[in-house]
């Protein structure tokens, strides 16, 4: 399976396509629309977090590309560094999608980067300064 | 004195220790112990019992002495990597304080602040052998002309320096939650609106006084690990009161007894003891702190097989009734309910958020079991017992 986070950068033209809703339907992929900016015949711009198989995905994708839409990965992402974490919690309590919770019974603190939605809000709650903003890997799109 | 079946003296279990024969295990292990043996053979078996606690202790600080310089100056106001230190001593002595901050800071002018640097972060600077720059002013006498000095420094430099913690380890503490309609931030985390989350940091059964929750063994001169070293309890802390209602056991059921804690801040490690940073609140310092207890008699073996169930704590509106002063709290829970990710507080399921780390706290107590087991760490004779109620 793969999860990724895109920037979606729609032209002009392309904003009148129900884009999100064929790749659900032809592709069997899961969104989630984290931020949209779209408008009748303006330049729009969405995120989007979007999991399916890797070859629906990769499908999805050149789908996306072949209605003109410009795709790519989130330019920021979320990396834990782990000299500096000490697997207490404070993070827990902010996180929006769970991609930081408690392993129980250890009350370890893990880091499922796939969940993550770059939301940042981990990064000035984490008393230890372990989560930081790094420059994302570019997902091959192409 | 309670006649007891089984009875030890620290100084015998020290022989032990010395000679390798000592049985040690940790506050986790015990509990087993003492339940499938009882407390008896517990006792009989096993002569020491290790704790740990790894979280933010905001009363914690350094007592430094940087040394003379020439021409010499009687510093009354002292900035390492310009973070105040207190001044107000002889010479060239001063305390520098875990929550202190840096002077440009902006605090919480664009809200929440971040608190990026402040005197928690000198001292995990200065173990991890980072150079500090220290600057110091005065008003020039005839034995101190000097008016000004700076110099960069580390650790090694300086001829004293000695972690002095007014207030560790405090036995319990509450369960913070916030009823109002907006987030707010404390000391106690991120608190979400409408109880979304409920905070508590202990070690809970793993917690130094919560093994010797009337304490019986520790007590001034008892030797503890700190901040990766060794250091001791020096008094009893700040807000050290005894006196609140406890269950069966003994144990407190809203936060109790603290410690002082000193130790050589030169004998310890950047790995446990580390600055942080704490959204709109400000900086403090995370404290690992371990103590062993001996279990000089079976009572002392069924006190140390306390388990997070037996160990209950008070839920606090952070929001209305902690910065009141109200008193008010809204229920009880026990720290095996905390623990398991979520507690019902009048009818509704509201997620627990640990802020003390259980992991770091097992790895303490571990490390202060490996080290009495190799007879490295010799138990201190507690000199003045901790007032009790």
């Amino acid at each position: 399976m793969v999860s990724k986070m895109l920037v979606l950068k729609f032209p002009k033209m392309a904003v009148q396509k129900p884009v999100v809703c064929n790749l659900a339907r032809d592709f069997d992929l899961t969104f989630n629309i984290l931020n949209a900016t779209i408008f009748p015949r303006k330049e729009g711009q969405m995120v989007l977090q979007l999991f399916g198989t890797k070859a629906n995905f990769d499908r999805g994708v050149e789908y996306l590309k072949d209605q003109g839409i410009l795709v790519q990965s989130t330019r920021e992402e979320i990396a834990r560094n782990e000299s500096r974490c000490v697997q207490c919690g404070w993070c827990t309590a902010v996180c929006p999608t769970g991609a930081l919770y408690i392993k129980r019974p250890e009350l370890e603190v893990v880091f499922d980067e796939e969940a993550c939605s770059v939301c940042k809000l981990c990064v000035r709650t984490c008393p230890y300064r372990a989560m930081e903003l790094v420059p994302a890997e570019d997902y091959p799109l192409a | 004195m309670k006649k007891t079946k089984i009875k030890k003296t620290i100084a015998e279990i020290n022989d032990k220790i010395r000679s390798g024969d000592a049985v040690v295990v940790t506050a986790e292990e015990i509990i087993d112990i003492v339940r499938d043996n009882g407390p008896v053979e517990a006792a009989r078996q096993v002569d020491v019992v290790t704790t740990g606690t790894f979280a933010p202790m905001c009363s914690s600080g350094a007592m430094i002495n940087f040394g003379h310089f020439k021409p010499t100056i009687k510093a009354s106001k002292v900035w390492f990597n310009n973070v105040p230190a207190y001044g107000g001593l002889a010479a060239v002595d001063c305390y520098l304080g875990a929550t202190a901050l840096c002077e440009e800071d902006p605090l919480n002018r664009v809200f929440p602040g971040e608190f990026n640097y402040g005197g928690g972060h000198v001292i995990h600077d200065l173990l991890a052998g980072k150079q500090v720059h220290l600057r110091a002013e005065s008003y020039g006498t005839q034995c101190y002309p000097n008016r000004s000095v700076e110099k960069m420094i580390t650790l090694d430099d300086l001829p004293f320096a000695v972690l002095s913690n007014p207030r560790n380890g405090y036995q319990n503490y509450n369960c913070a939650v916030n009823r109002s309609k907006d987030t707010i931030y404390t000391y106690m985390g991120t608190l979400k609106p409408r109880m979304e989350n409920a905070n508590y940091c202990s070690a809970g059964q793993l917690s130094p006084l919560m093994n010797d929750p009337q304490y019986r063994t520790i007590g001034v001169g008892t030797r503890i690990f700190l901040g990766g070293g060794q250091g001791h309890v020096a008094w009893h802390g700040t807000q050290h009161n005894p006196g609140v209602e406890r269950t069966g056991l003994g144990v407190p059921t809203k936060p109790a007894g603290t410690l002082w804690v000193m130790g050589d801040l030169k004998t310890m490690d950047p790995e446990w003891l580390r600055g942080v940073s704490i959204l709109g609140y400000g900086t403090s310092l995370a404290v690992g702190l371990g103590i062993p207890i001996p279990l000089l008699d079976e009572d002392m073996a069924r006190q140390t097989a306390v388990t997070d169930e037996d160990i209950v704590t008070q839920i606090v509106d952070y929001s209305t009734d902690y910065p009141q002063g109200t008193g008010r709290i809204l229920g009880r829970v026990n720290y095996a309910q905390l623990k398991s990710g979520t507690i019902t507080i009048d009818g509704e399921e509201v997620i627990t958020v640990p802020l003390s780390s259980i992991k770091k706290a097992r790895e303490i107590a571990t490390l202060l079991k490996d080290s009495i087991s190799r007879g490295e760490f010799l138990l201190g004779e507690p000199q003045i017992p901790l007032p009790v109620a």
